[in-house]
């Protein structure tokens, strides 16, 4: 039944990896801002995903995934070239507006580099001026800055530790740039949360319009279940269908990042619960190995 | 065999009872309450049918099952005859069994009940489905081609019972579900001790045999939208059936707590994604130890119940109206509270309460008495000053309702009422030629018997869009004990032709 297969997979460090997937019809449907939910195995739970990239002409959509909890570390470790996903589900959300901005800011950080990425492209395709920032924690962990450079007229890269470009988080870049041009009149800043609440203020003296996307926990993403619903303001608002992107002047992200913690127990005893099953595993394969090496009548 | 007229006073006095589980022992595991009617006790209560002349059980029923017909099967211990009575109009008897509100439909007007308690047709019903399920039967009719294509979009009871009718029809049928698999709320919102997942897959599996293909995995309007259904791919007619689904919050403070979630999630993630096994399922869930459920409808008892089984201490039911009140069927309110569910009727809550680490500590309520009758003609409920209380809680629930689901409105030009839902005129067409909607994204949140109802009068609608000739009509035209103009007995199957 599950023909998501994978076609391409690239590692960008210890922790980051790329997955490309056959899905014609979601690469034709597929615009900026919009995400996919994931489910790896019969088993598993249904993560969203931002699209990262699309290829209409190849039938494929990009995801960039950091393996931080179980799900994405069993995936790290399973999804290989040639291998399915049990369930992708998309485009999901509503797309990015990409107005008739002169001027734009786009700041991905860490992960949220990916999904900046063809919005980024569609700023450009519609006749903007685009300035790159991308930060992440260490140069180790840059990817797509070459990328970014054939879609943006400028690209500032950051690093907490200054090990590659400048020193400082992207709200660094983002002074930076508009220290260089105070006509800038839109902002696009896609990360973890605290990264965005950093962007959204440092834009907010300035009065440039700040779009954040957001990435509550979800369970079906398609309005249903409610889970992911963020303040907005004095709303409350579904992520999954209201969203993702939303004013980023006008959201809580204190609130956003306590509700992001709910889970952290399970997710620490999950991750645990995997580690040991996988010790096990790996120690009733050496095990085997060695008998068989021991025991010449036993293949 | 000459029997004996039947009357009032020689059949079986009582209804006869239904085994349950223990509710000391079901309210903490997930398997089905209700055990179902063995053959003994199936032939006594079939029994009980006094296969009166004027029939009103068929008439109270929405799909109009020839209910003395199976029943007098039943006594015959003829089975496969009373399945195949039930299935000439009905293809889902397990699970409509068990879910139908029958005290408002057959039973509510069986002329048995006049005197005792009426003939207990669901359960009749519902022990022939599963007999056919565990000996696996399936009348899967000769169907002509009528060289349609119909696509349904949402995998739930209106969808499911839509499909059901146009594959009868001989179109082919496709029906696209979000989800990774179809069932819609009888999969992710129904538990387990209600309907078993192997009841709705079976039936499932019959409307595949009849042709129906399952695309899951699929979110029309945004992979393609109603528009591109019609005009690229090629359906001549479609059937919208995507549920209500955007639960309702109070605006109350204390709402985006860690531990307030809403039923539908609650019942989600417990349901579908089997977040009860985790981390065999990598779903979670943080079942809580002292749950409140705010509402008293069907939604609120599942979720209530859903929540004694994961392990609860303490379960309250927190509603403002009292008992006669709620929503919820009757049998469930009693189920609840045989389990040991807490009722708080006539309270309201105004805030929840949270700790140092954003999570729910305790839901402040008020007490709440009845005034004056409201629009709806039940007495509204006024705060009584000065009575608030706390509940200790570390998970609250909300199951006060949904509102429209946005997804439909926001990518296709089909009209919407003031309240979001999609706008149908009496035979359930939309504003869009050839495309249909029921169930709940038209009326809001009702029951599955309804949405199934709704499936089948879009279906009604559709086939007279396609000039498709309705085989109920045939049906009703044939005499008794014929099918489409052939003896039952000649043949294991109904022979569809089509004009």
């Amino acid at each position: 039944m599950s023909n998501f297969e994978i076609v391409t997979r690239t590692d960008f460090s210890d922790v980051t990896y790329l997955l490309e997937v056959r899905h014609p019809l979601l690469a034709r449907a597929a615009r900026p801002g919009q995400f996919v939910i994931v489910m790896a195995t019969e088993h598993g739970e249904r993560i969203p995903l931002t699209i990262a990239d699309f290829d209409r002409d190849k039938g494929t959509i990009t995801l960039v995934i950091q393996a931080v909890g179980k799900t994405t570390r069993e995936m790290q470790q399973n999804c290989h070239v040639g291998d399915s996903l049990y369930a992708m589900v998309g485009p999901m959300g509503v797309p990015s507006p990409i107005g008739h901005a002169k001027k734009v800011l786009c700041v991905g950080g860490g992960l949220g580099v990916a999904p900046m990425f063809p919005q980024a492209r569609a700023f450009q395709d519609a006749g903007a001026y685009v300035i790159g920032v991308i930060g992440f924690r260490n140069k180790d962990l840059v990817f797509w800055d070459d990328k970014f450079k054939t879609v943006c007229d400028e690209v500032i890269v950051c690093t907490d530790d200054g090990s590659a470009g400048v020193k400082g988080t992207v709200a660094e870049g983002i002074r930076l740039a508009i220290e260089k041009h105070p006509d800038i009149d839109e902002c696009v800043a896609i990360g973890p949360p605290i990264m965005m609440k950093g962007s959204a203020e440092a834009t907010r003296p300035h009065k440039i319009r700040t779009m954040v996307s957001l990435n509550p926990l979800m369970v079906d993403g398609t309005g249903m279940c409610g889970g992911c619903r963020v303040k907005i303001g004095n709303e409350i608002k579904f992520a999954c269908v209201d969203g993702p992107d939303f004013d980023g002047h006008l959201v809580d992200f204190d609130d956003l990042m306590a509700r992001l913690k709910r889970f952290t127990a399970e997710e620490r005893m999950a991750l645990e619960h995997w580690n040991d099953t996988c010790r096990l595993m790996k120690q009733a394969d050496e095990l085997a190995a060695a008998n068989a090496r021991n025991d010449p009548e036993h293949y | 065999m000459a029997a004996k007229k039947k009357t009032i006073r020689t059949i079986p006095q009582a209804r006869t009872p239904m085994r349950e589980q223990d509710p000391k022992v079901r309210a903490r595991n997930f398997s089905e309450v209700s055990l179902g009617y063995g053959l003994d006790e199936a032939l006594v209560e079939a029994d009980r049918c006094l296969q009166c002349p004027d029939q009103p059980c068929v008439r109270g029923c929405p799909v109009g099952i020839d209910i003395p017909a199976f029943i007098q099967k039943i006594v015959e211990k003829h089975h496969h005859g009373a399945y195949d009575i039930i299935t000439d109009t009905n293809l889902l008897p397990s699970i409509c069994g068990r879910v139908c509100p029958q005290e408002n439909q057959c039973e509510g007007v069986c002329t048995v009940g006049d005197t005792l308690e009426p003939v207990a047709i669901g359960r009749l019903e519902r022990f022939v489905g599963d007999m056919a399920i565990k000996e696996g039967w399936a009348n899967i009719p000769y169907i002509e081609s009528s060289g349609h294509k119909v696509g349904i979009v949402g995998a739930g009871p209106a969808g499911m019972a839509c499909a059901a009718d146009m594959a009868k029809a001989g179109c082919d049928v496709t029906v696209y579900e979000a989800f990774h698999q179809p069932g819609g709320v009888l999969k992710y919102g129904i538990p387990d001790f209600r309907l078993p997942n192997e009841v709705i897959d079976a039936e499932l599996d019959k409307l595949k045999q009849l042709g129906i293909k399952f695309e899951c995995n699929t979110l029309v309007g945004r992979l393609f939208t109603i528009e591109q259904m019609v005009t690229e791919l090629g359906f001549h007619a479609v059937f919208i059936g995507t549920g209500a689904g955007y639960p309702s919050f109070m605006g109350i403070p204390g709402e985006s707590l860690n531990g307030v979630l809403s039923a539908n999630e609650l019942l989600t993630r417990c349901n579908l994604m089997r977040a009860r096994d985790y981390p065999n399922f990598d779903t979670p869930l943080k079942p809580g130890k002292h749950v409140a459920v705010i509402g008293a409808g069907n939604t609120a008892m599942d979720a209530l119940r859903v929540s004694l089984r994961l392990g609860a201490l303490s379960v309250h039911c927190v509603y403002r109206r009292s008992k006669t009140e709620a929503p919820a069927r009757k049998e469930e309110i009693h189920h609840a509270g045989e389990e040991g569910v807490d009722f708080n009727w006539l309270s309201s809550p105004v805030e929840i309460l949270g700790d140092d680490n954003k999570t729910v500590r305790a839901l402040r309520c008020v007490r709440m008495e009845l005034g004056e009758p409201d629009e709806s003609g039940r007495r509204r409920p006024v705060v009584i000053p000065g009575s608030e209380f706390e509940l200790e809680t570390d998970m609250v629930v909300f199951a006060i309702g949904t509102n429209a689901n946005p997804i439909i409105g926001q990518t296709s030009k089909l009209k919407l009422n003031k309240r979001g839902y999609i706008a149908t005129d009496e035979n359930l067409a939309t504003s869009i030629a050839g495309v249909y909607a029921g169930g709940d994204i038209v009326t809001g949140a009702a029951t599955v018997i309804e949405a199934m109802g709704a499936g089948r009068k879009a279906a009604r609608g559709m086939k007279a869009y396609l000039g498709l000739r309705d085989t109920e009509s045939v049906y009703d035209a044939d005499p008794a004990g014929m099918r489409f103009g052939i003896p039952r007995g000649e043949h294991g199957f109904a022979r569809l032709r089509l004009a």
